[in-house]
């Protein structure tokens, strides 16, 4: 499809304090395409929340948004642990985060389900052992 | 110095041409990236300019200048109120009492005082009542500094309802002191002047231009700074000669210092944050919801507060502490709303509007083709932001590429290879030639031509700019 944008990004797994810098590109370039505020704070919730876990979690990983004039579609995929019960991980409060990520307010078990409240549609492919690739949508 | 009236992008800084350089101080100091140089001078983009100041403090040269009216304009009216922000106390040396100030005002040729502090009172308690009825709201922004609110309604659209609807201190002093006077003296209320003297130039815009409310009551603006030394012959210490002018108390002076308008709230959970590098982080991170149980978001453009203004005088960290000293043993609040019938409405009248004024295009359509452009470009410049195309980032000259306002060679290193390019095309041509077979009719009209292209790029050396 001709009108749309791509954009990568790599998602460094060892610093929490850059975590968020991809979103944050994200919503300066949703504001230059003049997208509706609403959509672009679904957005950046969400990848945001996103970013978090695949840092905490993951080590990393890349995150690959494509912007077209209907909706935008944000592919989140890591090489992580993988998510042995999404039921479960889909609870508010449910974490697996390790102490030191809590004690620095990471971790309360609200990143999946925040990420399903602000989009229009996710979907979870997660293999144990090998990895996971979260699919949002945010429809325009 | 006069300024254009009623432009909702209007601002206060100014350039002087003669004094820029064309060097990039400025447009790397801007937190916007409204500036940009071309044909060797500096130029403000209206709409990207939130009237900060912090250009007037960085450019070496002096030539940004802050816009603001003469003292000379007390002459144009019948009357005049003088409205004191509290950071003109915070300029004194040893300022034991406020009506020194005050009084000197008055001999200066003032026909009476407001104090801005007092107002601020007033403001302090409506936010008070506000927040506790909008609990469920919060947080708040507080929306005295006319830069903070100019820099959400362009850049935080998502965080312009949180901005708390209420007059800034000045405003409500404003309309307290034109309603005094008018009471007092019968005058019309165009005979009478009210004046603010300012520690920042934002105020002459937001006078000339208020965003929340449709008419500002401040007719002329003046500067801290001019003010400051005409007083001090007039100061006197001597207290039993004073005038008992003063009526405000520690939370009302205290809204000079960053923190200090929290302060008056008396609420737990806030962030203040000054300085405008500072504020846009704040800002941020609050429309990613990354800030949680705040009730209160205090920010102000300028460092320290409204002391590090750049029309004040003393030092902004040195002020703070002579705003401590002066309201150390004043009592927490000498106004209260019960008591000012004048001021019939604090709240905001007007809604302040999203301005999307970095929209790439005017249609979504066009937009997303527009940033496939900027990157595309972008991917082609060397990513140093050297700021010699006279944009402070490669990303903002693609962006000034696409929106019509730039060009590709802007950048010295695109520049440069198109040279490297045509030099060789021209050796590869003369090549042939030397070699001993003459150049076809084509191939010298190539040539002429390649060699006409690189004498205009290499005419566009030394000047930024001026191949446009």
């Amino acid at each position: 499809m001709e009108d749309q944008l791509i954009f990568t990004y790599i998602i460094d797994g060892d610093d929490f304090t850059r975590a968020g810098e991809a979103s944050s590109s994200v919503k300066n370039k949703l504001k230059m395409l003049g997208v509706s505020s609403e959509a672009i704070r679904k957005t950046a919730i969400a990848m945001y929340e996103g970013e978090i876990n695949m840092v905490i979690h993951a080590n990393g990983g890349t995150i690959t948004v494509t912007i077209s004039d209907t909706d935008i579609t944000m592919v989140l995929a890591d090489q992580g642990p993988g998510i042995p019960d999404i039921d479960k991980a889909m609870q508010e409060g449910f974490s697996t985060a390790r102490e030191e990520v809590r004690s620095l307010g990471f971790g309360a078990g609200m990143g999946l389900p925040n990420m399903k409240r602000f989009t229009d549609e996710m979907e979870i492919d997660t293999v144990v052992g090998q990895g996971t690739t979260i699919t949002m949508k945010v429809n325009l | 110095m006069s300024v254009d009236n009623n432009n909702k992008f209007m601002r206060s800084v100014r350039l002087r041409e003669s004094s820029c350089q064309g060097c990039i101080n400025c447009i790397k100091y801007c937190p916007t990236q409204a500036i940009r140089v071309h044909n060797g001078k500096a130029h403000i983009i209206d709409k990207f300019c939130i009237d900060c100041g912090r250009c007037i403090r960085y450019c070496p040269h002096h030539a940004k200048i802050p816009v603001y009216d003469p003292l000379s304009v007390i002459n144009n009216f019948e009357y005049t109120v003088a409205l004191p922000a509290p950071s003109l106390y915070a300029q004194y040396n040893n300022l034991t009492n406020v009506d020194i100030v005050l009084n000197a005002l008055l001999k200066l040729g003032f026909d009476d005082v407001y104090e801005v502090s007092a107002a601020a009172e007033l403001v302090s308690e409506a936010s008070r009542e506000y927040i506790k009825e909008h609990m469920d709201e919060t947080p708040f922004i507080s929306s005295a500094c006319p830069s903070v609110i100019r820099l959400i309604r362009v850049k935080f659209p998502s965080l312009i309802s949180r901005l708390l609807p209420i007059k800034a201190p000045v405003e409500v002093a404003a309309e307290i002191a034109r309603a005094r006077a008018m009471k007092k003296t019968g005058l019309k209320p165009e005979e009478i002047g009210i004046i603010f003297i300012s520690p920042c130039p934002s105020k002459v815009s937001y006078a000339k231009a208020p965003l929340g409310i449709e008419h500002s009551n401040i007719d002329n603006v003046v500067a801290i700074k001019d003010v400051y030394p005409l007083l001090l012959p007039h100061m006197k210490h001597d207290e039993s000669q004073l005038k008992p002018l003063s009526h405000s108390g520690r939370i009302g002076i205290g809204w000079s210092n960053a923190g200090g308008e929290v302060g008056g709230l008396l609420v737990d959970n806030y962030l203040a944050a000054d300085g405008i590098v500072n504020i846009l982080r704040v800002l941020e991170e609050l429309e990613d919801e990354k800030l949680h149980g705040l009730t209160f978001v205090e920010l102000n453009a300028c460092n320290g507060g409204c002391v590090g203004g750049t029309l004040t005088v003393e030092n902004a960290y040195i002020a703070m502490t002579k705003t401590k000293r002066l309201t150390k043993y004043q009592p927490v609040s000498k106004n209260h709303l019960e008591d000012n019938p004048e001021i019939r409405n604090m709240y905001w009248a007007d809604d302040v509007e999203y301005e999307p004024v970095f929209r790439l295009g005017n249609t979504f359509k066009e937009s997303l083709k527009m940033m496939s452009y900027v990157e595309q470009l972008t991917a082609m410049f060397p990513g140093l932001d050297c700021g010699s195309c006279g944009a402070p980032t490669c990303q903002t000259l693609a962006e000034d590429i696409v929106r019509g306002e730039a060009a590709p060679n802007d950048c010295i290193y695109v520049l440069r290879s198109n040279i490297a390019d045509l030099s060789r095309r021209i050796e590869a041509l003369t090549q042939g030639k030397k070699a001993g077979s003459p150049l076809s009719d084509e191939e010298d009209e190539l040539l002429n031509r390649y060699i006409r292209e690189l004498t205009t790029e290499l005419a566009s050396f030394g000047v930024p700019g001026t191949q446009r």
